[in-house]
């Protein structure tokens, strides 16, 4: 399946990608998350950090499943007010 | 009446609270809160702040918010607008504007909002200092804490 990916923040720095569009197997956004540290660097210390998952603009868990057409978001936990 | 924007431009508390009120008699309690830019974290000057956000999720997530606001407390009028983009340090970054007929409700309301704004909206904060070099705000543990207080 293709799902859109976006990055923010300091993690879309560490990375060097702000969004990218995915052909992927993962099931889930947890599964999602090992397929990019399998990159190697500097994916893997990225999502070593803590990272905050969206999945179609809201909040999600690394559980929660994935589906063609869906937008993930990764990004550090949120700063703002 | 409610209102959420996410804007790079100042906003005006004073306007924003005249259209929440316009045309109502029932307001018996007005609550803002304006958040600033300061010059000082961790000991460091900091010359201006760069605001980013995700666009599509940030207005949802205020959506959101606002709607649990207005699931626990009375209120006529609700107002979130937090601003983007480069900042100096005074300027006014975010406002919440709650109305409401008795001020228990208004003053609950207005730092409930606050308090998940800082934890459930996708904003980030980097701080760009007076030698050139910048740093992404760290997400603050009190900030957690503030937040999870209103789930007991």
């Amino acid at each position: 399946m293709i799902i859109r990916v976006f990055y923010f923040a300091a993690l879309a720095e560490q990375v060097d990608c702000r969004s990218e569009e995915l052909e992927t197997g993962a099931t889930s956004a947890g599964e999602l998350i090992e397929e990019l540290r399998a990159r190697g660097e500097p994916w893997r210390s990225a999502f070593d950090s803590r990272i905050q998952i969206a999945v179609n603009q809201h909040l999600a868990r690394p559980a929660d499943n994935l589906s063609d057409g869906d937008e993930v978001a990764f990004f550090p936990p949120v700063t703002g007010g | 009446m409610r209102l959420i924007r996410v804007q790079q431009a100042d906003f005006d508390a004073s306007a924003v609270l005249t259209e929440l009120r316009t045309g109502r008699t029932d307001i018996g309690a007005s609550v803002t809160f304006i958040g600033c830019v300061r010059d000082l974290n961790l000991d460091d000057d900091v010359r201006a702040m760069r605001l980013e956000h995700y666009p599509g999720m940030t207005e949802k997530a205020l959506e959101k918010i606002v709607d649990e606001a207005n699931s626990r407390w009375q209120l006529t009028g609700t107002a979130v607008i937090h601003r983007v983009g480069e900042l100096q340090p005074g300027d006014q970054i975010v406002l919440v504007a709650v109305t409401s007929a008795h001020r228990s409700d208004a003053f609950a309301a207005c730092e409930f909002i606050m308090d998940y704004l800082k934890t459930g909206a996708p904003f980030w904060k980097k701080e760009l200092l007076h030698d050139g070099s910048s740093r992404w705000v760290e997400a603050r543990p009190s900030d957690d804490e503030a937040a999870e207080r209103w789930k007991q």
